[in-house]
């Protein structure tokens, strides 16, 4: 392999995508706007800024001796900051207005919830004296917002309300129905949406790869490059390489947004640098992808519509949009790359884990697998009959 | 159509035959041309003179019959014959993104040319076809004539033996081909083996040692363009080709 002729094929391709507006917006402005959109929209710009959400409570314990429980609940609600309380007279008004989008979800307080919270105190080391009881949380299925980060601020609520203070993990006789405990009060959506952010920005380079390969066949270029020296090995390298390139440039521009916005994401150098490594590999297949794409498509028009055969599933159903789907759509999720780069991501990222966890290694194990694979199709399948 | 031993000759062709489904682009085609020579396949559109061309540069497996460029085989050895040849494509194909000396390097360097000559003969070749001054300007901003240019000098950049021109100066201003003739000359003086393909008369008349004139994929003359006007009494090539096929050669156009 003569590594004149592969660097200056990815020269060739680095320069298209920088001085062609159509690739340079699609690879590397839309990314950058992406995360300062949604990391002005649902992220913490400078560190200060926190979603708000809406939501109803209905308080069936207004009265009796230990209704003082149920007004100290409230009071914690309202003081999160984070949510707006609404009051309701009946769980039927409240489900009226949630199932009209008014509010994103429903907090239903138990008639005998302070007699629970009371006979907590009564026998703290007795759970078989406490008074076990359950608030209802209804929940917009509609709103990832909702399903993703309510639940663990209700949670958190109520043991606050219940210690005084923050316990992780100190047993109550209350139970909601979302019981693990994310640090919600300190993450913003973005967070939750920010690995997702670098997989979607990845996932484009099918379309510009399909786009730029069916362009140079229409133009002659392919068939002209065919009649140099060049093999189709130091070809695909250069193709291979330019892309990877672009990928990290991707990853580094969205990272340092998304920085801006107030993003500060788990994980030390290390973590930081694998997740590099698995977005360069990520973008692997998705250049495989669009080799297929360019094989199929007749034309570079053709070739932009088709690519999204592969972008849309990858987008749906492996980035943060996948976040709120049917268990059905998440089951199908298990078959996109996507999902594998966004949840090793999330793993790095958002929940802290080491880069040596079997999660992660999993998940990078996965990417690798499907990139050889992928490309592999895409380079036979192209140098089949995607060259004229 | 035998001047030379194969030893002699450059490029052999012998009974090429190249089928398309039920067309028949090629049929029986032999020919050889002689190192230095100038040799200028004549026809309509769609006669079958870029047919051969891909063939002779690897670009298309012939149906049959055999063709060797440099004495390599093409289907046996297209890498050997890619390292020998430079190709003009009839359509322009350039990058538009790029300059027009970025689009001759990147060429030079498919190439694997030394990086300073690459640069010594990018200047020479754009300076040849007065380019210099606007080879740092993206060739997707040139004129016609301009690209048509810079995809001669992206087929000779690395300074081939062999030169494939196919239709090199089609649509260009006569002035741009008064220039690229001129160029061509100096290919020849150089002792470089040119196939040109043409559809103007006059531009074989005035380049080419020898023509083959092919109509519907078969040879059917070839000789000095002096022979063939003293074997059909033709003042010009143009009725030597009416002669043979009943109608002008630009007919189809």
């Amino acid at each position: 392999m003569n590594s004149q002729r592969v660097f200056s094929l990815v020269g060739k391709d680095l320069k298209k995508t920088i001085r062609d507006p159509a690739t340079l917006f699609i690879i590397i402005l839309f990314p950058v706007i992406l995360t300062l959109a949604f990391g002005a929209a649902f992220g913490a710009i400078g560190g200060t800024q926190q979603t708000r959400y809406q939501i109803g409570v209905v308080n069936m314990d207004l009265t009796g001796p230990y209704q003082q429980w149920s007004q100290r609940f409230m009071g914690n609600l309202t003081d999160t900051g984070i949510l707006t309380i609404q009051d309701y007279p009946t769980n039927e008004s409240a489900q009226g207005d949630l199932a009209q989008g008014k509010i994103q979800a429903v907090v239903a307080i138990p008639a005998d919830f302070g007699q629970s919270c009371d006979s907590f105190w009564t026998a703290p080391t007795n759970p078989s004296l406490w008074v076990n009881t359950t608030v209802l949380l209804y929940l917009d299925s509609g709103s990832m917002f909702a399903t993703q980060a309510i639940p663990p601020i209700i949670q958190q609520v109520l043991t606050t309300t219940l210690y005084g203070t923050q316990q992780a993990t100190a047993p109550n006789p209350i139970q909601v129905g979302s019981p693990s405990l994310v640090e919600a009060s300190e993450l913003t959506m973005f967070d939750y949406m920010a690995p997702g952010v670098f997989a979607y920005a990845a996932i484009f380079l099918t379309m510009t790869v399909a786009q730029s390969l069916t362009t140079d066949r229409e133009n002659g270029l392919l068939r002209r490059i065919n009649t140099t020296p060049t093999t189709p090995s130091e070809f695909f390298t250069g193709q291979v390489i330019s892309n990877m390139i672009t990928a990290l440039v991707q990853v580094a521009l969205v990272f340092v947004m998304a920085f801006v916005v107030g993003y500060r994401p788990k994980g030390d150098v290390t973590s930081l640098a694998l997740a590099f490594v698995i977005m360069s590999i990520f973008a692997l297949v998705n250049v495989g992808f669009g080799l297929i794409t360019a094989t199929i498509a007749k034309s570079s028009g053709a070739a932009t519509g088709l690519a999204f055969v592969f972008i849309l599933p990858q987008m749906f159903l492996g980035t943060f949009v996948g976040a709120a789907l049917s268990q059905s759509a998440q089951a199908a999720s298990r078959f996109v790359p996507s999902f594998y780069a966004t949840d090793a991501l999330t793993s790095l990222f958002l929940r802290g884990a080491p880069a040596s966890s079997t999660t992660v290694l999993v998940d990078l194990s996965v990417v690798s697998i499907c990139s050889v694979v992928v490309m592999l199709l895409g380079i036979i399948l192209f140098r089949k009959y995607g060259k004229t | 159509m035998t001047r030379n031993s194969i030893n002699e000759a450059t490029i052999v062709v012998d009974d090429l035959v190249k089928r398309f489904e039920d067309v028949t682009a090629v049929e029986g085609l032999s020919l050889e041309v002689e190192k230095g020579e100038l040799f200028g396949l004549l026809g309509p559109n769609g006669a079958g003179k870029t047919t051969t061309i891909n063939i002779l540069c690897g670009l298309l497996e012939p149906t049959s019959g055999s063709a060797s460029v440099g004495g390599h085989d093409v289907r046996k050895e297209p890498r050997k014959v890619k390292e020998l040849i430079g190709v003009c494509p009839q359509d322009t194909a350039t990058y538009p993104h790029l300059t027009g000396r970025e689009n001759v390097e990147l060429f030079g360097n498919l190439h694997a040319m030394p990086k300073e000559k690459l640069k010594e003969r990018a200047d020479e070749l754009l300076a040849r076809m007065e380019l210099l001054e606007d080879s740092n300007r993206r060739v997707g901003k040139y004129s016609g004539g301009m690209k048509r240019r810079v995809n001669l000098i992206m087929a000779l950049i690395h300074d081939p033996e062999i030169a494939f021109l196919d239709e090199p100066t089609v649509g260009m201003d006569p002035q741009s081909r008064r220039a690229v003739w001129e160029f061509i000359k100096d290919l020849k003086r150089q002792g470089k083996t040119v196939i040109l393909t043409t559809h103007y008369m006059e531009e074989a008349e005035e380049l080419c040692d020898r023509v083959g004139i092919i109509d519907n994929g078969k040879l059917i003359a070839h000789g000095t363009p002096e022979s063939l006007k003293t074997k059909f009494k033709a003042r010009n090539l143009e009725d030597v080709f009416i002669q043979l096929t009943g109608r002008r050669i630009r007919e189809g156009l």
